[in-house]
């Protein structure tokens, strides 16, 4: 899929990802959703698949996972309110999730259909790079979709090097090692930033975890190509009134407009 | 899809950590460094004459070891066979548990780390990990579902009599697949001073394999005790319950290789396996990951993993250690269930004709015994995994 690529060519500073979780805060909210995140902004969506045990999220985006759950999402019922989506979604839709769900779905089964409504690439955290060199990432390839490794201040930097080669689209850097929705000491990250900067990364970096507003936004843009925001986005969600106001007027503070 | 693994030493798991198909490291990257320095350093450390002496002299000393190989008399005549107990209830902290986080504290002492946590059920292994951060002057975070600290308070009482800090899992389920979610979560947060000790023979490699070599030790002394009582150390069958696996893998571990020695899990039916209150993974489960390993997991079409039901807190899980999956699917493994209702009859009945009060998940090995077709010739050990002090409240509304 081009989109990934051709978005980054366009644009290189200031590029935003936002997450939301499919079937949150009701279960046919998805599309919706989406098309006010493009509508007020967003370059990219990072679509969340709920799952039951997600470990590398925080409690924000599990308890809406654990929402969309019993709202009755499924993978079967997210393609269904996907199949149509590239009719209004012209920008990048990646899927995140977790491995389990997509071997019950069965993984090239996923990665087919995924490709037929239109997601351009997948952000698995728990899909180790073991498990991708020698099973699943030419079924990933084979389907056209961009794969997004994670790395963090931890990776060292010959792995770093690798999980870039393998990755495509972009590199997610996790901006430290924690769970999604934690604050973060930005000297730190700064510093950390700074270092992903000089190694001249085959793929554009956009930085996740920590960022909630314009502040965070701008900071971490001095040293990436854009940044990924997924629990504040959902904390403001789940005030509960209506997603396209909540939505507009979160990314008209986040992007200073 | 190629299978991973095709070697037969159920001993030792591929360098990836799969035993078959099953088990491997499915990690988010923010767990991989500390995952990786103990993949590294573990077997090392483990083999270093200087860790073994500290460990052994502390399971001496400390834990009370070797526990006895009792030969029940009345239940062996009862059954028509040699059963033997393997008491690991006499250990100190009443489990096996202890074998586990003894070895573990040492290891996390050397790998420089200065604070501990840990998920519990029952709270039996939080207990036994108190136990040794006290005993080891370590900082001690132990996570738990705040359903099963309602329902398990002496126990919450005593790891915070014991120095610990016990944390309520308050997402999900609230139980013990909740608590090892939150643990893992603590450990992405703090990873550099931080040390996990899981509790059972799951998780990401290299815990599996760790935990089923610092519970080895059951199966080790059982063959010296029985080459000392019968001139042969190999017995006709192991029996051991299941819920991660870690005292039947340990009960298991010298006999894997062994195939004249029959090894016989027993998993919680809960309410009868097809009850929709059950426990027993390898028949009501499919393959899946669960907590950073490929397995059988209990999970919806959908692979949302679901909540199992046992009496027994500490079988009360919706997976199993990778190492008892292979056991299954080879057949290497027998693997029988038991209902929360056999179990209870099986508690009082050990309790009355041999004068010991099994905890409930031991209960449930008990009562597969009848079942296994055994002869007046057979040598059974039973893994005696813990003692029923826990219990008292359940078995108190059945007197």
């Amino acid at each position: 899929m081009a989109r990934l690529e051709n978005l980054f060519k366009a644009q290189s500073k200031r590029v935003l990802n936002v997450y939301c979780t499919a079937g949150y805060p009701d279960l046919n909210s998805t599309l919706q959703i989406m098309e006010s995140l493009q509508e007020n902004g967003a370059n990219i969506i990072e679509l969340g698949m709920p799952y039951s045990d997600p470990l590398a999220d925080g409690e924000v985006i599990q308890r809406s996972s654990l929402h969309a759950l019993s709202n009755g999402m499924t993978l079967q019922v997210l393609f269904e309110q996907l199949q149509e989506m590239r009719k209004t979604i012209h920008i990048p839709v990646v899927l995140m999730g977790y491995m389990n769900p997509i071997l019950q779905f069965g993984f090239e089964a996923f990665c087919a259909r995924a490709k037929e409504v239109g997601v351009d690439g997948l952000i698995l955290p728990d899909l180790p790079l073991y498990e991708f060199e020698n099973i699943y990432g030419k079924t990933i390839k084979d389907n056209g979709l961009d794969f997004i490794f994670l790395v963090t201040p931890e990776t060292p930097e010959e792995r770093l090097r690798k999980l870039d080669s393998l990755s495509s689209g972009f590199l997610y850097a996790v901006s430290s090692s924690a769970t999604t929705g934690k604050d973060k000491d930005f000297t730190q990250v700064a510093i950390y930033l700074e270092r992903l900067q000089q190694m001249n990364l085959k793929n554009p970096i956009l930085v996740g975890f920590g960022i909630k507003d314009k502040q965070s936004f701008d900071a971490v843009n001095e040293f990436t190509n854009g940044a990924i925001i997924g629990s504040a986005y959902i904390n403001a969600l789940s005030k509960g009134e209506d997603v396209g106001v909540i939505t507009k007027e979160f990314l008209n503070e986040v992007l200073g407009n | 899809m190629q299978a991973f693994n095709t070697q037969v030493n159920y001993q030792n798991p591929s360098i990836e950590g799969y035993y078959g198909e099953f088990g491997g490291a499915y990690i988010p990257e923010m767990l991989f460094k500390n995952v990786e320095t103990l993949k590294a350093e573990y077997l090392k450390i483990m083999q270093d004459p200087a860790f073994i002496a500290e460990v052994d002299a502390l399971l001496k000393d400390y834990v009370g070891r070797p526990t006895p190989l009792f030969f029940a008399e009345r239940l062996s005549k009862e059954i028509g066979a040699n059963i033997y107990l393997k008491r690991e209830d006499l250990c100190h902290t009443g489990a096996h548990k202890i074998n586990n986080t003894i070895g573990q504290i040492v290891l996390a002492k050397r790998l420089g780390k200065t604070k501990i946590i840990a998920e519990t059920g029952a709270g039996q292994h939080g207990v036994a990990t108190a136990t040794v951060c006290a005993l080891k002057g370590m900082e001690c975070v132990v996570y738990m579902g705040e359903k099963d600290i309602e329902r398990q308070a002496p126990n919450v009482a005593r790891m915070k009599m014991l120095g610990a800090t016990v944390v309520p899992a308050t997402s999900g389920s609230k139980t013990l697949k909740d608590a090892t979610n939150e643990a893992i979560r603590a450990w992405i947060n703090e990873p550099n001073e931080t040390h996990y000790i899981i509790g059972s023979v799951v998780g990401p490699h290299p815990y599996p394999d760790m935990v089923a070599r610092f519970q080895s030790v059951i199966s080790k002394e059982m063959r010296l005790q029985l080459k000392e009582k019968l001139g042969n150390e190999l017995p006709t069958h192991v029996v051991a319950c299941v819920g991660g696996g870690s005292n039947a893998a340990g009960a298991f571990y010298h006999f894997l290789n062994e195939p004249t020695v029959a090894l016989v899990a027993v998993e919680a039916a809960g309410h009868g396996v097809h009850s929709g209150l059950s426990a027993a993974t390898t028949q009501l489960g499919t393959h899946g990951i669960l907590h950073g390993s490929k397995s059988i997991v209990m999970q919806t079409n959908d692979g949302q993993v679901v909540e199992p039901h046992s009496i027994s807190a500490g079988l009360d899980y919706p997976g199993i250690g990778p190492l008892h999956a292979f056991l299954y699917e080879s057949k290497r493994g027998t693997f029988l269930s038991a209902t929360d209702e056999e179990a209870l009859a099986s508690a009082f009945h050990i309790s009355q004709i041999e004068g010991i009060i099994p905890a409930l998940e031991t209960a449930h090995a008990f009562s597969v015994l009848p079942k296994l077709g055994l002869k007046p010739t057979d040598v059974v050990v039973v893994c005696l995994s813990g003692r029923g002090d826990k219990d008292l409240a359940t078995y108190m509304e059945h007197l």
